[in-house]
């Protein structure tokens, strides 16, 4: 078996997927993938290429997640983004920062134990694989690092999957991170069907993603398969109906940080939290105590947290943002504005989870759409 | 340059505290104490520490203490919440967590040579408590060193004893304002802004430092303005909810800023377009 090199490209079949995810769980992966489960697809470990979903259809619009299962379709890869985000394995949404323990002397601090795990992401997509990269800016970058997320992340292997197809709530073409996987990623699959074959383009980019490709049967791809592949990332990207644009966007939020605008947004924003959850990149988080019936015992957890909540800017005499304006002021200036500041770049990647798990169906990029308008001279 | 954290930093183990004891605890106000701990590391006037209250959380504090003293730590307090109800609850002997120091503090540096002024309302004398001990004890260093500090009532003045030692010196100028006193109060009444044009400093030759509630700082800028002092000579401290401390937990996010590692202090240049939206 030839290797093959960095941004090689080869096509392989379904033998072919079944034999990298056993390659990966060989390594003592935890190979996560996206399955079809309770009318959602939802990411969870499989334990062979055999549990992808086939034909998989999902419908994202305002406040509405719909997805079924197509008897009689082949396809693995033609939906899109998952509910939640793989932010869920690297930045746990519930962590035991240390153990306080009471005694004669006081208490003594006692740092937790922590399992060791090695995940694989099987088909990621683009838009995630660029979120991944925003929140290593975040937790990996400054002066301190988170630790917990770096242990995660390290040993992490990417198969991406290049879209071909978008929702109606995808934008990652105007935000630059997508539909095609351009970096970050082990291997990056196209799903190509057509009435003879089912195949798989594959591209290399990495060594450990070279390897992978130990004992999987491929050759090399053909011109042909090449722009098929390109024609449908292609298409998937002029499928897009939403778009951000970006253009002096910070400056631009910081001029209308006292709009009314944040007024009505408010009359329809519940401040539930949900667009934050769902949020592969919203990083932040809340530390406090929690203690056993004897008092004895004290854990000092960490969980996500959400600047839609009112305790997020508690302090002494009450919260610095009150009303729900300010706190939807909060996340739409720091997602796409003051986070270049902090990190560089916009910390939206256009995944579109917002605006399909926003009960009331607020849109990032129809308020973005607003705000431009309202700041036009 | 700003001093890290004596804990190794690059760690998600900054989250953890190291465990003190407290030496002694001064009642400052009625709501207000001193507490010392019998550890101590280098900080630099304005940085604070994060101190953790078995079972109940942990809060940030400023250091009160002089930064010459490594040999304990001292933090001034003002018992408002869950956690710092706690901490006040604590008696001599007793163990607390502390992990520390963080953020930017005032430019001691920049100011040598030149004329300060501090401004502090209330509790906000306690972040600047170093910068006089460090001002006094490199008096050569500053030129005129001036300290204005209001309070709501003279009850309500923290480090009593210590104002009146430095009003007593030939080498400060100190001023105090109360909102309301009883008739038996002899001097200033009023809000703290008031005293600016009453005391003498060279515009041109001064760094600001003030501390108090945020409305209060933006009055007291825009009186040294008037005075003719610019932006870029004014540094205040500002405060925001605080979870981590080390800039990852997201929550002390004040405009661009990260309060936890951007500041608390900060130029007033760079916070004056956001110090005065409502909510922000």
């Amino acid at each position: 078996m030839t290797e093959v090199s960095i941004s090689g490209k080869v096509i392989l079949g379904l033998e072919g997927l079944g034999k990298i995810v056993s390659n990966l769980r060989r390594e003592g992966y935890s190979v996560i993938a996206p399955v079809f489960e309770a009318g959602v697809m939802k990411l969870a470990e499989i334990e062979s290429a055999d549990d992808l979903p086939r034909g998989v259809r999902d419908q994202q619009e305002k406040g509405t997640y719909r997805a079924e299962q197509i008897e009689g379709e082949r396809d693995l890869f033609k939906n899109n983004v998952s509910c939640f985000s793989y932010k869920s394995f690297l930045h746990d949404p519930h962590l035991c920062v240390f153990k306080a323990k009471k005694d004669e002397n006081g208490f003594t601090i006692e740092k937790p134990e922590r399992e060791e795990k090695r995940f694989a992401f099987f088909g990621i997509r683009s838009c995630d694989l660029t979120a991944m990269s925003k929140l290593d800016d975040v937790l990996l970058q400054g002066d301190y690092v988170d630790s917990a997320y770096d242990d995660r992340r390290k040993p992490v292997m990417n198969i991406a999957v290049n879209c071909t197809t978008s929702a109606d709530t995808c934008f990652c073409a105007s935000m630059n991170s997508g539909p095609r996987a351009r970096a970050n990623f082990d291997l990056a699959l196209t799903e190509i069907i057509d009435d003879e074959r089912h195949v798989f383009l594959c591209e290399v980019g990495s060594d450990e993603g070279a390897k992978l490709l130990c004992g999987v049967p491929f050759e090399d791809a053909p011109d042909e398969d090449d722009r098929a592949a390109d024609v449908l990332i292609v298409a998937a990207a002029k499928m897009q109906m939403r778009s951000i644009d970006t253009s002096g966007i910070a400056e631009l939020l910081q001029r209308v940080q006292t709009s009314h605008r944040f007024e009505e947004i408010a009359e329809r924003c519940l401040a539930c939290a949900n667009c934050t959850m769902v949020c592969p990149t919203c990083f932040c988080t809340n530390i406090f105590d929690v203690t056993d019936l004897t008092g004895d015992n004290a854990e000092r957890v960490r969980h996500w947290d959400s600047c839609f909540t009112l305790s997020y800017s508690q302090l002494h005499g009450g919260s610095v943002r009150q009303s729900v304006s300010a706190r939807y002021r909060q996340f739409i200036t720091h997602k796409l504005g003051t986070w270049h500041d902090q990190f560089g770049g916009i910390g939206c990647v256009g995944c579109g989870r917002c605006i399909a798990w926003c009960p009331t169906g607020i849109d990032i990029t129809e308020e973005m759409a607003v705000f431009r308008q309202l700041a036009a001279p | 340059m700003q001093q890290r954290s004596t804990i190794a930093p690059n760690s998600f183990d900054a989250l953890i505290p190291e465990t003190a004891r407290v030496t002694s605890v001064r009642k400052e106000t009625v709501d207000t104490f001193t507490m010392d701990l019998d550890r101590g590391f280098r900080f630099e006037p304005g940085q604070f520490n994060m101190l953790y209250a078995f079972g109940a959380g942990e809060v940030p504090i400023s250091i009160s203490g002089d930064p010459a003293d490594s040999s304990r730590l001292v933090h001034t307090i003002r018992s408002v919440g869950a956690v710092t109800k706690r901490l006040e609850a604590l008696r001599p002997g007793d163990m607390l967590g502390v992990r520390g120091p963080y953020g930017e503090g005032w430019p001691m540096a920049k100011a040598r040579g030149h004329d300060i002024v501090i401004v502090a309302g209330g509790i906000g004398l306690a972040p600047l408590r170093p910068v006089i001990y460090h001002a006094l004890r490199h008096r050569d260093d500053y030129g005129n060193v001036v300290l204005l500090y209001g309070a709501r009532s003279p009850e309500d003045m923290i480090f009593e004893s210590e104002l009146h030692r430095w009003r007593g010196r030939f080498d400060m100028g100190v001023k105090v304002i109360v909102d309301r006193a009883p008739s038996s109060w002899r001097t200033h009444v009023g809000v703290v802004t008031t005293l600016i044009p009453k005391v003498y400093f060279d515009p041109i030759d001064t760094i600001a430092m003030v501390c108090g509630p945020e409305v209060m700082m933006r009055f007291v800028v825009r009186e040294f303005q008037n005075r003719g002092l610019t932006e870029d000579k004014i540094y205040v401290s500002m405060e925001r909810n605080m979870k981590c401390a080390v800039g990852l937990c997201g929550h002390c996010q004040f405009g661009p800023e990260f309060i936890c590692a951007d500041g608390p202090v900060f130029r007033y240049d760079r916070v004056r377009d956001i110090i005065g939206i409502r909510e922000i």
